[in-house]
């Protein structure tokens, strides 16, 4: 599966690739041949990359701290601008400042409307629950706690169950 | 099932016949999921992704509507074998170019496929003759809630099912519908429908999605955005925007017949002509052929059963079908003689078009 450059305006793939030198550094653009036409990029003469880059706050390398990177799964920005895709699910936490723009270009709106998983949520409200109540056990014992730890186990018995009939659904 | 007898059965495409397949020949939906806590597939290491199929495929292959289904690694198909996967829409190019760790799990009447590995860990697609957009809701919703069972999804509150491109976040739905737009495009209109498609947030496509050519006239049109509106919205929207399209459509047949018939059946009789004799056929010209063919049998030029042979041509045309049919594969240029001899014979059967009842047919 290749991947090929993504324009820096949208996500198409970017056909138009510009190189200017400004004040001494160097700026790259990356362009399809939509926008490349929009901004101006093919009458040379009436095109500055400066402008581009200051309208669209596109810098070619990031003036944002350039070390942000996903925990989980190693992604930094630069890939994710190289390739137009995550590394992982986390990323979307991890990249936030830099989706939320992005999304209210590209989407009818920037909060989720639609189908919502709920047993799957469900059934991850049971785990997670189950995780605490098994913490609970520990100290309970480890603290002699008896009578709470008791309590404990029957309540996480009663998760155990409910956890099996949601997964024979 | 095996992969031999899946492609001997014919593809959920070619089973109608009737007039409602008229200008929609078929509606797909696709919703792509990912699992929490894995890499997305073109960031996931061989191993991580190894580990996701096994899973994803185990998972899909245990609903209810992929009993009896066939699950295939993409390694384990013959260039030949994706090849007729990608011409009947049930594997993307994309995955039929997939490395190991990848692969696709096809319902037994092959209208469920899912996905497993393309850019995300699944995408689930279904297909439905014709303009079906809700009956492949309901459907495409229901195995994908029997997979909620089995699979925890990447969700978010806010931002909906999380996928490797941001586009798709939200629903991570698209849904489309394949248009037979011949009318359209004889009066140089799809330009302008192209426009006006995407300014009501949809997208216009050639037969085989992104970046393909229109030959035969055919379009895919499909939602563009998939965040901030729920997928019956999105479905209303698109369903409007295609039937306002088959209205344009009809009225560009009924004004060809109106102002020049003449012409109109003149291009419907050449394609006749060539397919009953031609020796040399390529693939793009078979599908225009066919297509004048199909507007043939839409204006009552030709007896309403040879639409379903129609639309079984247009597949069997396409390079892979042909040599599968043929049992071996050929360069490009021993295909065109092969698909010019299979057509003509095809041909030989069909009543001459008799136009005398040019009255475009009412959808």
């Amino acid at each position: 599966m290749a991947n090929p450059l993504k324009c820096d305006l949208c996500s198409k793939p970017a056909t138009v690739h510009l190189t200017q030198i400004v004040n001494n550094k160097v700026h790259k653009v990356d362009l399809c041949e939509a926008c490349a036409q929009a901004k101006g990029v093919t009458d040379p003469s009436g095109f500055s990359l400066a402008d581009l880059l200051l309208k669209a706050s596109l810098n070619p390398e990031p003036a944002t701290p350039a070390g942000v990177k996903c925990e989980r799964c190693g992604c930094t920005q630069n890939d994710f601008k190289k390739h137009g895709r995550f590394g992982c699910p986390a990323c979307y936490d991890t990249f936030r400042g830099v989706i939320e723009p992005m999304l209210e270009n590209m989407h009818h709106g920037t909060a989720h409307a639609g189908k919502v998983p709920t047993r799957a949520l469900e059934r991850k409200s049971l785990y997670d629950r189950l995780t605490k109540l098994e913490l609970d056990l520990t100290e309970a014992v480890k603290s002699e706690r008896y009578e709470d730890a008791a309590r404990t186990r029957d309540e996480i018995n009663q998760v155990k169950q409910a956890v099996n009939q949601h997964g024979s659904r | 099932m095996t992969i031999s007898s899946l492609i001997a059965t014919p593809s959920e495409l070619t089973d109608s016949s009737s007039s409602k397949t008229a200008i929609v020949l078929m509606t797909r939906i696709r919703l792509a999921r990912n699992i929490t806590g894995h890499s997305f597939p073109g960031w996931a290491k061989p191993a991580q992704r190894e580990a996701v199929y096994q899973m994803c495929s185990a998972a899909v292959g245990a609903t209810p509507q992929m009993k009896r289904s066939l699950s295939v690694a993409v390694a384990d198909l013959s260039d030949l074998e994706r090849q007729i996967l990608v011409e009947r829409h049930l594997i993307s190019r994309e995955l039929s170019g997939a490395k190991a760790g990848a692969g696709v799990v096809i319902s037994r009447e092959q209208a469920f496929s899912v996905m497993v590995n393309e850019e995300d860990h699944l995408r689930i697609q279904v297909l439905r003759s014709g303009f079906n957009l809700k009956k492949a809701w309901n459907a495409i919703n229901e195995l994908d809630s029997a997979l909620e069972d089995r699979l925890d999804f990447a969700f978010s509150p806010t931002l909906g099912y999380l996928t490797a491109c941001p586009t798709n976040v939200g629903t991570a739905m698209r849904a489309s519908a394949m248009m037979h737009l011949p009318a359209l495009v004889i009066s140089n209109q799809m330009e302008k429908i192209v426009r006006a498609v995407n300014q009501l947030g949809m997208v216009v496509r050639g037969l085989f999605g992104e970046g393909s050519d229109a030959s035969g006239s055919i379009f895919q049109i499909s939602n563009q955005t998939t965040l901030g509106e729920s997928e019956e919205d999105i479905i209303k929207r698109l369903g409007s925007v295609l039937q306002s399209i088959v209205e344009h459509e009809l009225n560009a047949r009924g004004k060809l017949i109106e102002a020049d018939a003449g012409k109109l059946f003149d291009k419907i009789g050449r394609a006749f002509g060539i397919l009953q004799n031609s020796h040399l056929l390529s693939s793009s010209e078979a599908m225009n052929l066919l297509s004048l063919i199909r507007l043939g049998v839409d204006l009552g030029a030709f007896p309403d059963a040879n639409r379903a042979i129609t639309d079984r041509l247009l597949i069997e045309a396409q390079p892979g079908h042909l040599q599968h049919a043929q049992k071996g594969e050929f360069d490009p240029a021993q295909r065109d003689i092969l698909r010019a001899a299979r057509l003509r014979s095809e041909f030989a059967n069909f009543t001459r078009p008799d136009f005398t009842v040019h009255q475009p047919e009412k959808n």
